[in-house]
């Protein structure tokens, strides 16, 4: 076992954990962010996608104790998430653009397309759709997907942090 | 009481708005319910020991060294569960000679496909449970595998020894002996003497439905009702194949199918793993999850398609279509699943489409393999149809000389003959194709990219520009029970809804369908908000729990709008009639005077009036009811439907390709999509977007590829290609609506309608720019390699498999290593 302490959507949190604990694993069994999902087990899908410090990741493809030390944010901390709570920008363009329909890999696109636009605010379709290749979606044929990252990039007018 | 005025503002039609989901909040901020996501306090979790032969008897299962490791709680085999695991049913048996193995979810002596389960490791986590799955020893004495489709509809090698023949059932249909048409080889005959023959052979391969969310199976069996959450598209089917192969009451079972994330008809099934789950559970007297890995469900949750289609096509010189002959080899797997041989039985009556046959017959030979077994993958039979029919009819008009537009407008059904029975004996209510074609070539620039692709022709570009049509229709809204049972089909295709008005003037909707993204809380919320001129933020829909919506047929076969949607237009439509009593009693005035409009009861010639909401309060108070009139306004319907529903589209599609590396680019995609009328135009969209990227990868990318030893060697999303963001364009989608006759509010099926119509779109537009070359076929996926070599072998037909892999996975030197080793792949 060893001992890591880390930050997970602004609390500080610490636990015993076997070593090859993914963080994935961590997130979703110790701490019950169930918004995190495990869509597979080759790190192809990135429905796992959250941030540490600041930066997206797959967290199926991050040991839980490389992320000791460090900041992870996950789409439940993404914004206020209590009713009425404001949505984060990507998280508003997601649903004003119908940009998913199962849900099940929102999250992990969602956590892509905030670091997208904060590395490239006014990205291109192309842009976009390169930046996005590393999660896999199955329902919406990405179209309302890309739609969703131009739309929160215009609206946001400067990226979306 | 008298008129009231602070009623909400309904006044604007719900349906037909872009309503932005109800779903989504939830979705969108991680607050949701996934099976995996559950966790009950004592839980333990399951892990499945798996073959890795395709075809295997079991000598022997060694469970000690996993038993004893850490914080295992037991390990169980198919003799220690015995009967209590139940079997897994097939519902549609197509003939009734069919012959079709026992399919016991844990088999005790043979094993029919690699993936197959042999045992489960039971533990406190996860990571002991899988651990520990590694410690059981199991030895195997492999059998031979059959697992060419072709070959093994010859009986050269027994999937199943003891059925003495793979050959499953065999089914036809004759428009001759149906009384719907003429005599298929009379028509070929004579124009094989005084007009034209087309003759194709065409692969439809193995397929994975690869929906996002993996499997997951969650059976805690403290309390009466034994529960069961599980990652499917119908739990109400599910709780029944429980409960008449387990012996367990159907009222002790409760089916719960809470956020399911995706499915495409690869959740339609009673799955193996689900009866194991429960079994062990009710064992164990524990809550138990099983969730399966990634590389578990590509190689055992069911797979689609797979299909070798021999197609014979007559004409007149001007081509006129006189007749079509359709025999298909069709791949079941290993076993028989839920709807198994049906899947390509429900292509029977498609294949002719929207055109003018005057004769047809469907031959269709299902065949046993030692693969995974199939069923219903979006589309389910129609997308091989409209494939064949679509493909054949651009080999059609290249052999006249004409526009394959040309040929298809000669041979539709024109708008003025609906409703049109057709060849294959369905009647189609509505549509025009003439008036889709037309918005679908203007929106695409369909004269400009002909223009185009003859400047490339005659310039010799290395990038070619093909233009590929599909003018698809399908049958849809599973279905009239009267039909299904004359198909043999085990159970009925109707629909139930109720609707509870609460005392506060909400409204809960529960609906027997059971949505996995198509956004049914929001479009049936619409209708239910029109219907009965509530708010749309009032009405609640409840669904996917067999406790709170107890009657159900579930969703799959683009029915959950157009035949769930009907029962609960009928059902609230019912409440209606019950609130007209007291709202005549309340307004003192007689019940034949009262008229409903947007919510409001008034009384004709006043201005008098009452809204729904009061009507729902003073039946829940009950203290001023005329008499004889129960206190509720509840209601509930049933609906089976009369027709299937039909709708359909032109699709058109630009591919460019490249004559040297072979590599192909889509340039534009264009559909015009008939649905009938449409409750939300943003939702419609999207499932069209979708359908669309999964017909066209099947054209251009995925196919589930076995090696030599009946191993699936795309068992990765390594291997198995699913397209990304970066690989597919924008896409042009419109609508032509002419409202269906098969139910009140007109709409038609959707769901499925992209994924049958793309397909051959895409694969017509990479033939059209290299036809020219002497090509007349690509076989499916479209990969650059393909086409490359079809090119360079003028006339070849680019049929050829693909080589295993383009470089070694592995060093050589450390030898053969993993299951996913191409290098010795299907060379």
């Amino acid at each position: 076992m060893a001992r890591i302490d880390l930050t997970v959507d602004g609390a500080k949190v610490s636990d015993d954990v076997e070593p090859r604990m993914l963080l994935v694993q961590y997130l979703r069994e110790k701490l019950g962010k169930t918004g995190t999902v495990i869509g597979c087990d080759t790190s192809n899908c990135g429905a796992c996608t959250v941030h540490l410090d600041g930066r997206s990741v797959k967290s199926c493809n991050v040991l839980a104790v490389q992320a000791s030390g460090h900041e992870v944010t996950t789409i439940e901390g993404l914004a206020d998430t209590h009713e009425g709570g404001d949505l984060h920008p990507v998280q508003e363009a997601f649903r004003e653009c119908h940009g998913l329909q199962c849900g099940f890999c929102t999250p992990g696109m969602i956590m892509q397309a905030v670091d997208l636009l904060a590395e490239n605010p006014s990205p291109t379709e192309a842009e976009v759709r390169e930046g996005m290749e590393g999660n896999l979606c199955r329902c919406t044929g990405y179209h309302n997907i890309v739609k969703s990252v131009l739309h929160a990039s215009s609206s946001t007018a400067g990226g979306a942090q | 009481m008298t008129a009231v005025e602070d009623r909400p503002d309904t006044s604007a039609k719900e349906i037909g708005r872009d309503r932005r989901r109800k779903e989504d909040q939830r979705l969108i901020t991680g607050r949701t319910r996934w099976t995996d996501n559950i966790a009950l306090p004592g839980m333990l979790h399951m892990a499945m020991v798996r073959s890795p032969f395709a075809h295997a008897r079991i000598v022997s299962i060694d469970t000690e060294a996993a038993k004893a490791s850490e914080n295992v709680v037991t390990v169980l085999t198919g003799a220690d569960l015995g009967e209590a695991q139940g079997v897994c049913i097939n519902a549609w048996a197509i003939t009734t000679d069919q012959v079709a193995p026992t399919h016991v979810p844990m088999p005790t002596d043979r094993v029919a496909f690699a993936g197959e389960t042999v045992a489960v490791v039971v533990a406190r986590t996860m990571a002991a449970a899988r651990d520990a799955a590694e410690l059981v020893d199991v030895e195997y004495d492999e059998l031979p595998a059959a697992l060419d489709l072709k070959k093994s509809a010859a009986d050269e090698v027994l999937a199943h020894p003891d059925l003495g023949t793979n050959k499953s059932a065999f089914w036809k249909f004759d428009s001759e002996e149906a009384g719907t048409g003429g005599n298929v080889d009379q028509a070929i005959e004579k124009a094989r003497g005084d007009g034209i023959v087309i003759e194709r052979e065409y692969r439809q391969q193995r397929l994975i439905p690869a929906f996002m969310e993996p499997r997951s199976t969650v059976v805690d069996p403290t309390g009466e009702q034994i529960t069961m959450w599980s990652a499917t598209q119908i739990p109400h089917i599910l709780r029944f194949a429980l409960a008449a192969t387990t012996g367990v009451p159907e009222s002790k079972i409760r089916v719960i199918a809470p956020d399911v994330g995706g499915g495409f008809g690869g959740k339609l099934q009673q799955t193996p793993e689900e009866m194991i789950t429960f079994a062990v559970a009710r064992r164990l007297g524990k809550p138990v999850k099983y969730t399966e890995t990634r590389s578990e469900s590509l190689m055992t949750a069911h797979h689609g398609r797979d299909q070798w289609q021999k197609l014979t096509l007559s004409a007149e010189k001007d081509g006129t279509v006189t007749g079509l002959k359709v025999e298909l080899t069709a791949d079941l797997g290993a076993y028989v699943s839920l709807v198994g041989g049906g899947v390509p039985v429900l292509g029977a009556f498609m294949f002719n489409a929207i055109y003018k046959f005057p004769a047809y017959q469907f031959n269709c030979q299902t065949v046993l393999t030692n693969k995974t077994w199939t069923d219903a993958y979006r589309g389910a039979g129609r997308p091989e149809a409209t494939y064949a029919i679509e493909r054949l009819m651009d080999e059609l008009a290249a052999e006249v000389g004409v526009d394959p537009l040309v040929v298809r407008e000669k041979n539709w059904i024109t708008h003025e003959e609906f409703p049109f029975t057709t060849v294959a004996g369905l009647e189609y209510d509505t549509g025009n194709y003439e008036a889709a074609t037309e918005k679908a070539k203007a929106s695409f620039g369909y004269d400009d990219l002909r223009a185009e692709q003859k400047r490339r022709r005659e310039a010799g570009d290395r990038i070619q520009l093909g233009i590929g049509v599909s003018t698809f229709t399908e049958m849809c809204g599973l279905a009239p029970s009267r039909v299904l049972g004359q198909l043999n089909y085990g159970a009925g295709g109707w629909e139930y809804a109720s609707v509870r008005m609460l005392a506060t003037g909400k409204v809960e909707i529960t609906t027997g369908t059971s949505a996995h993204g198509q956004g049914h809380e929001t479009a049936f919320s619409q209708i239910v908000a029109d219907r009965l001129g509530v708010a749309f933020e009032d009405v609640e829909i409840l669904h996917g729990d067999t406790q709170v919506s107890h009657r159900g047929l579930d969703t799959y076969g683009s029915r959950s709008l157009v035949v769930g949607g009907e029962a609960l237009v009928r059902a609230a439509d019912k409440v209606i009639e019950k609130a007209k009593p007291i709202a005549a009693h309340l307004l003192e005035a007689s019940v034949d005077d009262i008229e409903f409009s947007a919510g409001r009861f008034g009384v004709r010639g006043t201005d008098q009036g009452l809204a729904m909401a009061d009507i729902a309060m003073a039946a829940f108070a009950a203290h001023n009811l005329p008499d004889g009139v129960e206190a509720s306004l509840d209601s509930d319907a049933t609906y089976d439907p009369v027709n299937f529903n039909y709708p359909h589209g032109t699709h058109l599609c630009a591919m460019e390709v490249d004559t040297e590396t072979g590599g192909v680019l889509m340039r534009k995609y264009t559909c015009v999509d008939d649905i009938g009328t449409v409750i939300n135009p943003m939702i419609v969209e999207g499932q069209v977007h979708g359908g669309l990227a999964q017909g066209i990868a099947q054209a251009l990318w995925e196919e589930a590829v076995y090696d030599d030893s009946g191993t699936l060697v795309s068992g990765s999303f390594v291997d198995y290609l699913l397209p990304t963001s970066a690989d597919t364009i924008s896409f042009d989608v419109q609508h032509n609506s002419t409202a269906s006759t098969t139910n009140t509010l007109g709409t038609k099926g959707v769901g499925e309608a992209g994924t049958i119509a793309s397909t051959p779109a895409v694969v017509n537009a990479v033939v059209d720019a290299i036809r020219h070359l002497g090509i007349n076929d690509i076989q499916m996926p479209c990969t650059p390699e393909r086409v490359w070599r079809a090119i360079h072998d003028v006339g070849g037909s680019g049929t050829t498999d693909t080589e295993g892999a383009a470089m070694p996975h592995f060093d050589e030197s450390t030898g053969m290593q993993g299951t996913t080793d191409r290098t010795d792949g299907a060379s």
